[in-house]
C-alpha cells in the first residue's frame, strides 16, 4: 500500500518535470519569445510544486495519525470505558493495538478490547485510503497549478535555486536543532541531579561512591558525589594517551610526508589508517587481556606492585587507537607546508632533519596543536577500552599502574542496571555527561580556532 | 646594458651536462663556463632547460625522484658530484634565491640568522647579530626593516621578501648566489631595486640569473647564454649577444618572433 503510494508518487514528480520542460519548449517554439530559464528549470519547478507539498503533507500525517486515530478510537467506545482512570485507557487502547496486529494480549482481551480493535482496523484502512487520496490529489494538483503558471519569462530558475535554499537550510536546521535538544536535555537533568546534590559538593567533592538506598533500612547507600576522582581519572588516562599517540603520530606524519617514497605511501598509509577501523571494544579486549596481565607480570618483575587494571594498560591501548587520528591530521598539515620553504632551507645547505626541525614542524605547529587537540577530546570521550582495562574503582591517584575509573565509564555504570530514573544516582549521569560535554566543547573550539588561523596563512 | 669588462677566471665549468627526468632527457650535453664575478643570464622560452641547469649547480635536483644528471660541473676545478663532496658544504658555497619569495614564517632576524646557525658559522650571538646586521645591509633591506627585526618575514612586501631571501642566502657567505627568475613576482620598482642590488653583489659573488625579461638580461649581465630544447644555442658577452647574435633562432627570440 505505502510501497504503491511512494512509487506513485515518483512517478507523478518524473512527469511533472517532463511535463514541466515540454511546455516551456512549447512556448519558446513559436519563435516570438524567447524563455527567461532554460526549459529544465521550468521541469524542476513543475516537479517541485508537485513533490514538496505532499511531502510536507506526508510528514504531518506520520506525525498526526496516530493520535487522531486513537482520539476516534476513544470517542466510538461505550460510555464506562471511556470514563476509566486514563492509565486504564492507554492500556485498553494499546491491547486494542495488539489485538489489530493479530499479536498477543497480556491479558484476555474483553469485549471492550475486541470493539476497540475492530474500530481501529477500521479506521486505519479508511484513513489510509483518504489520506492516498488527499496525497495523490495534492500533488496533481499542484503539478497543474504549477503547469499553468509557465510563461516565457517566467523566471523558473530563480525560483528553483530558491527551494534549493530553502531545502539545504532546512536540513542544518534540523541537525542544529537536534544539537541543541540533546544539549538541553543534559542541562535539565543536571539542574535536577544539582537539586539533590549540591554543585560544590559534586565539583569539589574528592569521594565518589554513588549508591543511594532502593530502601529506607537499607545499610551503607548514604551516596557521595565528589566527581573529582572520576576526573582526575579521566584526566590520567588521557595524558597516558596522548604521550603514547602524539610522538608516534607525529613522527610517523613526518615520515610519511616527508622521508617516505611515493609507494611506501602508497602502501603504509592505508595500514595505519587500518588501525582507526577496529572498533574500540577489540582494542578493549586487547587491553584487558594482552597488555593488562603484560604489564602486571613486567611490573612484578620489576617488584612494582601493577594492579591487574590499570591506568596505564587503558592509556596505552587507547593512545594506540588514537595514532592514526593524529598522523593522517599531522600528514596533512605538513603536506601543507609550502615546498618553497623546505627548497629554501636546503638551498641554505641544511639538511632534511634540520629542514623539518627547523622551518617545517615551526610552520606546521598550529595545525599539529589543533590535531593534537581534536585527539585529547577523542580520548576524553573513549568509553569502551577504559570500561574493559582500566577497573570502576574511583581512587584518587596519579599512580598510573593503579586500577581508576574514568567519567565516560561512570556514566555507564550509573545507567546501567534498575534504578528508578529520578534518583541521585541515576541523574548524577547527566551531570558527569554535561561537564564532559563542556570540556570537550572547549577544546573542540580552541582546536578549531587554531587550525582555523593556521590555514588563512598559506590559501 | 654594462661595460664589457675583461674576462675574469672560470669559477664553475660545465662540460657536457644532461639530465634526465625519468624517461624525459631535459638537458643535452651542454657545455657553459661562468666567469667568477660577473652576472651570467640565462635566457629562453619555458622548459627550455634553464631552471633545470641552474639546480644542477647546488644538487638542488638531489630532492627531485627520478632525476639523474650526467657531465661533469666544476666548482674551483672540483666536481660538485663527487662522493668526497659534501651536498651541505656545496650548498653552503653555492647559494641560491628562488622565483617567488620564500621566507620562513619567522622573524626577519631569525631569517637572515638560519643559515649561520646551521652552519655554525658565528661561534656568539653578538657575532651573529653582526653578520644579521651586515647581510641585511648588503642586500639594501636594513634601512627599511631596522625597528621590525623582530616581526614576522612574511609581514615585509614582496619585494623586501625577495631581498630578505638574498640577505638570508649571502649570510652564510657564498661563492655563487643562483637567481631563478627572482624578479618574477615583483613589480616594476622592486624590480629595478633587485637589479640595482644584483649589480653592487657581483663584485663579491659570482651571479648566475635566470629571466625571462630581455631587458633585465641585458641590463644586469655581462655574459649571456640562450637556452633553447635543452641546449645551449649561444653564449657570450651580453653586448653581443643582444646587438650581433651569430644564430638566427636567438636573433628571432630576442627580437620577440618566438618563445
Amino acid at each position: 500500500m505505502s510501497l504503491l503510494l511512494a512509487t506513485l508518487l515518483v512517478l507523478l514528480v518524473a512527469s511533472a518535470f517532463w511535463t514541466g520542460r515540454n511546455r516551456a519548449l512549447a512556448l519558446a517554439a513559436d519563435g516570438t519569445s524567447t524563455l527567461h530559464s532554460r526549459p529544465s528549470y521550468h521541469g524542476s519547478w513543475v516537479a517541485l510544486w508537485c513533490g514538496l507539498p505532499a511531502l510536507v503533507l506526508l510528514v504531518g500525517w506520520l506525525a498526526l495519525e496516530p493520535g487522531l486515530v486513537d482520539a476516534m478510537v476513544v470517542s466510538a467506545l461505550p460510555e464506562e470505558v471511556r470514563e476509566l482512570p486514563s492509565g486504564e485507557l492507554a492500556r485498553v487502547l494499546d491491547d486494542a493495538r495488539r489485538v489489530a496486529a493479530g499479536e498477543r494480549t497480556a491479558r484476555e482481551p474483553g469485549p471492550e478490547v475486541l470493539e476497540a480493535a475492530r474500530q481501529l482496523g477500521r479506521l486505519r484502512t479508511y484513513a489510509g485510503l483518504a489520506f492516498a487520496g488527499l496525497l495523490l490529489s495534492v500533488a496533481v494538483g499542484g503539478l497543474t497549478w504549477a503547469r499553468s503558471r509557465l510563461r516565457p519569462d517566467f523566471r523558473a530558475r530563480i525560483r528553483v535555486e530558491r527551494a534549493v535554499r530553502i531545502s539545504l537550510v532546512a536540513c542544518s536546521v534540523v541537525a542544529i536543532l537536534t544539537t541543541v535538544g540533546i544539549v538541553l536535555s543534559l542541562i535539565f537533568e543536571a539542574v535536577r541531579f544539582f537539586a539533590l546534590v549540591s554543585p560544590a559538593e559534586f565539583l569539589l567533592g574528592t569521594e565518589w561512591s554513588p549508591q543511594t538506598a532502593i530502601r529506607a533500612d537499607q545499610v551503607g547507600s548514604s551516596g557521595a558525589f565528589g566527581a573529582i576522582p572520576v576526573f582526575l581519572g579521566t584526566l590520567l588516562i588521557t595524558v597516558i594517551a596522548m604521550a603514547v599517540a602524539v610522538p608516534v603520530g607525529l613522527f610517523s606524519a613526518v615520515y610519511l610526508s616527508d622521508y617516505a617514497s611515493p609507494r611506501t605511501r602508497a602502501i603504509v598509509k592505508p595500514v595505519l589508517e587500518i588501525l582507526a577501523g577496529i572498533p574500540t571494544v577489540v582494542y578493549g579486549v586487547f587491553a584487558a587481556l594482552s597488555v593488562a596481565p603484560m604489564l602486571r607480570e613486567f611490573g612484578e618483575g620489576l617488584g612494582l606492585d601493577v594492579a591487574s587494571e590499570s591506568a596505564l594498560a587503558a592509556g596505552a591501548v587507547m593512545g594506540i587507537m588514537i595514532i592514526p587520528f593524529v598522523s593522517s591530521l599531522s600528514d596533512d598539515v605538513i603536506s601543507a607546508v609550502p615546498s618553497a620553504l623546505r627548497e629554501g632551507s636546503y638551498g641554505l645547505g641544511a639538511t632534511k632533519s634540520e629542514t623539518i626541525r627547523r622551518v617545517v614542524l615551526p610552520a606546521a605547529l598550529p595545525g599539529i596543536v589543533g590535531a593534537t587537540l581534536l585527539a585529547v577530546s577523542r580520548a576524553i570521550g573513549e568509553t569502551m577500552i577504559v570500561v574493559m582495562a582500566a577497573g570502576l574503582a574511583a581512587n584518587l591517584t596519579a599512580n598510573p599502574l593503579e586500577a581508576v575509573t574514568t567519567v565516560t565509564v561512570q556514566i555507564v555504570t550509573l545507567l546501567v542496571g534498575d534504578q528508578e530514573f529520578d534518583s541521585a544516582k541515576t541523574l548524577a549521569a547527566f551531570a558527569l555527561g554535561l561537564v564532559l560535554f563542556l570540556a570537550t566543547l572547549i577544546l573542540n573550539v580552541v582546536a578549531l580556532t587554531v587550525v582555523r588561523r593556521y590555514r588563512e596563512k598559506y590559501d | 646594458m654594462t661595460a664589457v669588462e675583461p674576462t675574469n677566471a672560470t669559477k664553475v665549468r660545465v662540460g657536457d651536462l644532461s639530465v634526465f627526468y625519468g624517461e624525459k632527457q631535459a638537458l643535452f650535453g651542454v657545455d657553459l663556463d661562468v666567469p667568477a664575478n660577473q652576472v651570467t643570464a640565462l635566457i629562453g622560452p619555458s622548459g627550455c632547460g634553464k631552471s633545470t641547469f641552474l639546480r644542477c649547480v647546488n644538487r638542488m635536483n638531489d630532492v627531485i625522484d627520478g632525476c639523474r644528471v650526467t657531465g661533469s660541473i666544476l666548482l674551483d676545478g672540483v666536481d660538485v658530484n663527487d662522493r668526497t663532496l659534501d651536498v651541505v658544504q656545496l650548498r653552503a658555497r653555492v647559494g641560491m634565491v628562488f622565483q617567488k619569495p620564500n621566507p620562513f614564517p619567522k622573524s626577519v632576524w631569525e631569517n637572515v640568522a638560519y643559515g649561520p646557525r646551521i652552519h655554525g658559522i658565528a661561534s656568539s650571538h653578538a657575532e651573529l647579530d653582526r653578520i644579521v646586521i651586515s647581510s641585511l645591509d648588503r642586500a639594501g633591506l636594513l634601512k627599511e626593516v631596522q625597528d621590525r627585526l623582530h616581526e614576522p618575514g612574511t609581514s615585509l612586501s614582496g619585494g623586501q621578501q625577495q631581498r630578505l631571501c638574498i640577505a638570508r642566502a649571502i649570510a652564510v657567505s657564498p661563492e655563487v648566489i643562483l637567481m631563478d627568475e627572482p624578479c618574477s613576482a615583483l613589480d616594476p620598482i622592486a624590480t629595478a631595486t633587485i637589479e640595482g642590488l644584483i649589480d653592487e653583489l657581483r663584485e663579491k659573488f659570482t651571479i648566475v640569473i635566470v629571466t625571462h625579461n630581455m631587458q633585465q638580461a641585458a641590463r644586469v649581465s655581462q655574459r649571456t647564454a640562450f637556452f633553447h630544447l635543452g641546449e645551449i644555442v649561444e653564449e657570450g658577452e651580453t653586448g653581443k649577444i643582444f646587438t650581433n647574435p651569430t644564430d638566427q633562432r636567438t636573433q628571432d627570440y630576442i627580437t620577440g618572433r618566438f618563445g
